[in-house]
């Protein structure tokens, strides 16, 4: 077969598999229109499933419930991405029209995408722990939020525990990674915090295409010989990495995956072999939650759902969910402050600002210790939440700390240097100005 | 000249050091370059027969490993009796796409038989999804009776660890690239086969069935995704990212030649070793992740010196 041939072939499969799944559908004026930018198909599906499930359920929970939020039914419409940004960027630009309130990307590569859009049609973007993490700084990016805390503040609260579990000083920290945007995120801080903190970095990049073919990485890893390893992975790349780490004897105690890289569906492939295996997790885990058991009562056990029935309480189902929270919490915010019920996306960026999570309301929704406390800020777009470090035991996660609080005196000026670099060379950018 | 120091003395210096890591090494690139053999020996066969580059052959790895899967844990049938119906649908899927895709395609340009495949691929994606879900799950390996677990050898002052499932995927690649080449050597059906390939019409003149040989050439690449699907699955899990490691037989297929069964196999073993004693060794040059470009590059470098490859038919233009 010709070399022609074969280009013409390439060229032709990108064509078909970039077109937009969406489907053109008309909003009625009286529903809060929530595009969700899902993928259930392709090497990211196994995480990208159990969140939209998670997303999907609880605002149709609201729905079955209370009629929606402010008396207006949510209408959740799925987009198709397949975590590619290009095809992130083709259901963004097909569901904006519809009165959007909100994107939820759930794929960094698309949220970098996204970013500019905002300020430009008006619609937030809520990049909930993952995005740029310079996007915490409102007063730059007005229109971005990173909701509860940044990949930059995890990681500060990773090297916390570290610390407390032995020290960082003089201790070589091994960093795995999905070698994509998301992946490379937090490199920046560990670069700065490495000489700062005492402590040494060695990288292993996995690319998409080697996720399921780690031995390389593995191998030198036991070449370098790190004291702890770190893993910044998603979808088929963390269950291989942890078997890997298994394979070499890595101490699984030792091996702290961030909240991508550490719940049901990367440690049910793996198993007992698994046991010990650590993460960072920021939503609650299981169903022993009012709202939970709501969910499970009205939409689950009603069969208006996606979701098998044993998936619910999972960590990316309860994410899903965590994130269908703070949107439903800032439209109920944005609704209170104009008045209005029907809400744009301009109200719904007021409502990210204002809306107030703390343990008072959190016991109300039914949530109770599901998560810590937060609330949106003018100035703050990620809330400096804290993450919590969750142990596999062979069957499921378990708790194993209390919430860990980020190194905000370190990350916040690096965010804002991150910040100050990504305006400084776009002139007409709009920032805000917090009281 | 730190450079030069990084490219010929530290790694040579790190070899003497820890040699059971070099032989550990060499190991791991030799599974690896089995198991990317595998996945090439599925574009082989078909390329071989028809001429076609079998765009859907990472998906069929997916589809044949989904559907054991599924089969057992999800319908509860034993293992082995899910992986006869597997084969059975591997064989129902190739005549298939005989009947609908190719038939009608005889006598069109390669490139629309090879976006035949890609359609196929798509479909596959689809229909694979719809019916066994996106979500990753786990390859039934003990319930087939594969072995488990690992052996240490304690040597050169070290350990080199071999995974029991690895050496099951060396045996069993080895029992079927045998098999494959009785096949095709001493079989009636496999000497058809051989014709086809040399030339359609001269094939068809003397009365082989073209269609029946596609029908069993696909069947064949199938069962090859099946059992790549399976060891593959083995070592991590099975779900659809498996399908973008086919994209490494491409390079494969480069080094060893679309044609050859033989040739699969050296190339295979070429990339995979080559590829992990580059990262371990020569990797930091290039801050890592050298095996995301190292196999397209070696390809790139033998088109230019061999473009059929080490074992491929010599390119003869007739002007």
């Amino acid at each position: 077969m010709r070399l022609k041939s074969l280009v013409m072939g390439v060229a032709a499969s990108a064509i078909a598999v970039t077109g937009t799944l969406s489907t053109a559908a008309t909003v009625a004026a009286e529903e809060l229109y929530i595009p969700s930018l899902s993928y259930r198909t392709g090497p990211f599906a196994g995480g990208g499933i159990p969140f939209a499930n998670g997303f999907a359920d609880y605002l149709n929970m609201l729905n079955a419930r209370d009629g929606g939020i402010g008396g207006i039914k949510v209408k959740v419409e799925e987009c198709e991405t397949g975590y590619n940004a290009q095809k992130g960027v083709e259901c963004y630009e097909a569901t904006k029209g519809k009165g959007a309130l909100v994107y939820n990307p759930l794929s960094t590569g698309i949220t970098l995408q996204l970013i500019p859009k905002a300020p430009v049609d008006q619609i937030p973007v809520l990049s909930m722990g993952y995005g740029l993490s310079a996007a915490a700084i409102g007063e730059k990016f007005p229109w971005t939020f990173t909701y509860p805390t940044s990949y930059w503040s995890q990681m500060s609260s990773i090297l916390k525990h570290i610390d407390a579990n032995g020290g960082l000083k003089g201790k070589k920290i091994g960093f795995i990674y999905l070698d994509v945007g998301y992946g490379k995120e937090p490199i920046p801080l560990l670069d700065q915090l490495g000489p700062k903190l005492g402590f040494e970095v060695a990288k292993f990049p996995v690319g998409v295409k080697e996720m399921q073919s780690q031995g390389s990485q593995w191998l030198n890893v036991r070449k370098e010989r790190p004291d702890w390893m770190i893993m910044w992975g998603w979808g088929a790349m963390n269950a291989t990495a942890i078997k890997e780490a298994a394979k070499i004897r890595y101490p699984m105690d030792r091996f702290i995956g961030n909240w991508w890289s550490s719940a049901h569906a990367d440690l049910k492939p793996v198993g007992s072999s698994g046991k010990g295996y650590l993460g960072a997790n920021f939503s609650g885990i299981g169903t022993d939650y009012p709202a939970l058991q709501d969910v499970i009562k009205h939409v689950i056990t009603a069969g208006n759902t996606q979701t098998k029935a044993e998936d619910v309480g999972n960590v990316l189902y309860n994410r899903g969910l965590f994130n269908a929270v703070i949107v439903a919490e800032a439209i109920a915010t944005a609704q209170k402050m104009t008045g209005k019920k029907a809400i744009s996306g301009a109200d719904m960026r007021q409502g990210l600002e204002n809306f107030k999570l703390d343990e008072a309301r959190l016991n109300e929704l039914g949530l109770g210790g599901f998560t810590g406390a937060l609330s949106g800020s003018c100035s703050d777009h990620e809330g400096a939440g804290s993450v919590f470090i969750q142990q596999w035991d062979g069957n499921t996660f378990k708790k194993v700390s209390d919430l860990i609080a980020p190194m905000t005196d370190v990350v916040r000026p690096l965010l804002e240097d991150a910040a100050n670099k990504y305006v400084s060379d776009k002139p007409n950018w709009k920032g805000q100005t917090c009281g | 000249m730190e450079l030069l120091q990084q490219i010929f003395i530290e790694p040579f210096v790190l070899i003497a050091d820890i040699p059971d890591l070099f032989v550990q090494t060499i190991w791991e690139g030799f599974v690896s370059g089995i198991l990317y053999a595998l996945i090439a020996l599925g574009f082989v066969l078909i390329f071989k027969a028809s001429g076609v580059f079998n765009f859907a052959q990472g998906i069929m790895v997916v589809f044949a490993a989904l559907a054991l899967v599924s089969l057992h844990t999800k319908f509860g049938v034993p293992a082995w009796i899910a992986l006869l119906m597997v084969i059975g649908i591997m064989g129902l899927l190739a005549m298939g796409i005989e009947r609908i895709v190719l038939r009608p395609l005889v006598g069109q340009p390669d490139a629309i038989l090879l976006m035949a495949t890609i359609g196929l691929t798509l479909f596959l994606q689809g229909a694979g999804e719809t019916i066994f879900g996106g979500e990753p799950q786990s390859m039934i390996t003990e319930e087939l009776g594969l072995p488990t677990g690992a052996t240490d050898w304690e040597v050169l002052g070290g350990r080199v660890t071999f995974q029991h499932i690895d050496v099951a995927a060396i045996v069993i690649a080895g029992l079927m690239v045998a098999g494959l080449a009785l096949f095709f050597s001493k079989t009636r059906i496999g000497r058809a086969l051989r014709a086809v390939a040399d030339d359609h019409q001269a094939a068809l003149s003397v009365g082989i069935s073209l269609n029946q040989i596609w029908v069993i050439v696909w069947f064949a690449a199938g069962i090859v995704a099946l059992v790549t699907g399976i060891m593959w699955g083995a070592r991590s899990d099975v779900s659809f990212a498996l399908e973008v490691i086919a994209l490494k037989a491409l390079a494969v297929l480069i080094l060893g030649g679309f044609t050859s069964i033989p040739g699969a196999i050296v190339g295979g073993l070429i990339i995979g070793i080559g590829e992990k004693v580059f990262e371990v060794y020569w990797g930091g040059i290039f801050g890592g992740g050298t095996e995301a470009w190292f196999a397209y590059v070696l390809a790139l470098i033998f088109l230019l010196f061999r473009p059929q490859g080490l074992f491929g038919e010599k390119i003869i233009e007739r002007v």
